[in-house]
């Protein structure tokens, strides 16, 4: 094991890791708002609103996300779309990640008793309604859970990103195995920043879960 | 440029021999990582904390980080320490073990969840040790980790695209090839990821046939 040279390159590391935790969060929070918008769609009672959210999960959850990215990134500019590598990346991921997040979402909502519903339109309220004041403060308890799975799923998903030639940790680490045939020492040096933000961030959902978990 | 889908039949050989590699791929992969699943799982349920450690570590150190970077360190890893591996075992030992440790997960807690009433049982009725663990724990363990284990498989089709990065001609590589021979970007990648849906179609279905058969032991 070479620690000298682990000594000498971890600053890049820490660098590109910074890249990843960008990266990771702005497709995390683009995963979140498309999840929301789908499941709310594929719980629709109009069939226009279900239909395309259903299409959406399904191709999304049936093809590899490194040809998704492929596709965007070099597919795009013959459909007139020109993304940087960091664009592709984050718009990839994120739309990638929203399909699983739609499921995570969708299943915390039907997941809230039935008779709530009822009650809530016996009240007299509307359909919005019910999904905004009974449903949803229900629901948001029990997707915390699932949504922090997807996320750090897409933390260490957002490897690929490296194939298109985004400097993260990933490019980081293969960068540096082709330029100094260390691969248990890169190796490492990568898993241990993927390591600390999974931590770090698992920590994070861990607490907001308790919080707003109704088991305690 | 628009697009033109009339060009892909011409590099029909290409993808199909491509897809052939991803089917194979994925097979191998999905029976070595149920294997070494059940491998990892007895080592992190043994009794002694010298075996059980590393192991957990191991399954710690894997679940943290990205499939890219296994798949770097094996390929690269195992030439510094004089194996010259062949791209496709190479790839076949990275998807193994990486989703090894993922099944290693399920089947534990599936083994854990069996009550334990019903090892008791059997042995009560005069079954052997060995016995009581085939007749009665393992096929309700099954029926317990079928869907799970279901789920691991499906994911690992898609992420076997992955090994495309170390020069394996799977369905992903096959589909750049044809691009750098034509320039065609959109329509390949779009070609490749139908072959990937119907794939994964396919591997559903038979999931769902199989967490069906085994319900029937719960």
């Amino acid at each position: 094991m070479d620690f000298a040279l682990m000594g000498r390159v971890w600053v890049y590391f820490a660098d590109a890791a910074l890249v990843t935790v960008q990266i990771s969060a702005l497709a995390i929070l683009l995963g979140l708002i498309l999840g929301a918008v789908a499941a709310l769609g594929s719980l629709s009672v109009k069939a226009y609103l279900r239909w395309p959210s259903r299409a959406y999960v399904s191709v999304f959850r049936g093809t590899p996300a490194l040809i998704q990215l492929f596709l965007l990134y070099f597919g795009g500019p013959q459909v007139g779309i020109h993304l940087d590598p960091f664009e592709a990346g984050v718009i990839g991921l994120g739309v990638n990640i929203g399909a699983y997040m739609c499921e995570s979402i969708r299943g915390a909502i039907i997941s809230v008793d039935k008779g709530q519903v009822e009650a809530g339109r016996c009240l007299g309220m509307g359909h919005v309604q019910v999904m905004r004041k009974v449903i949803l403060p229900q629901a948001a308890r029990m997707m915390v859970r699932p949504l922090g799975v997807n996320s750090i799923a897409l933390i260490k998903g957002s490897a690929i990103v490296s194939t298109i030639s985004v400097l993260e940790l990933s490019y980081t680490a293969h960068r540096y195995i082709s330029s100094t045939y260390k691969p248990f020492e890169m190796f490492i040096l990568a898993s241990i920043f993927y390591l600390i933000i999974v931590s770090i961030f698992s920590y994070g959902v861990g607490k907001i879960d308790k919080r707003v978990s109704l088991e305690n | 440029m628009g697009l033109d889908f009339s060009i892909v039949p011409d590099y029909i050989d290409i993808l199909i021999a491509g897809t052939l590699w991803t089917i194979a791929l994925t097979i191998l992969s999905i029976i070595f990582s149920v294997a070494g699943g059940v491998l990892f799982a007895i080592l992190q349920l043994n009794r002694h904390a010298a075996v059980r450690r590393p192991v957990s570590f191991i399954a710690w150190l894997f679940m943290g980080t990205p499939l890219l970077l296994q798949l770097f360190l094996i390929y690269f890893g195992l030439v510094q320490i004089g194996l010259d591996l062949n791209a496709f075992v190479a790839g076949v030992i990275a998807l193994s073990l990486h989703f090894a440790v993922y099944n290693s997960d399920i089947i534990k807690s599936a083994i854990v969840a069996v009550d334990k009433g019903q090892y008791e049982a059997a042995r009560s009725l005069g079954l052997s040790q060995l016995q009581a663990m085939r007749k009665a724990i393992v096929p309700q363990a099954i029926a317990n980790v079928t869907p799970a284990l279901g789920n691991m498989m499906i994911a690992l089709l898609k992420e076997s695209s992955l090994v495309s990065v170390i020069g394996v001609m799977e369905l992903t590589l096959s589909a750049q090839r044809a691009i750098s021979d034509s320039f065609r970007p959109f329509e390949f990648y779009i070609t490749a990821a139908a072959i990937y849906y119907v794939l994964n179609l396919g591997l559903e279905h038979g999931v769902r046939i199989a967490e069906r058969r085994s319900a029937r032991y719960r």
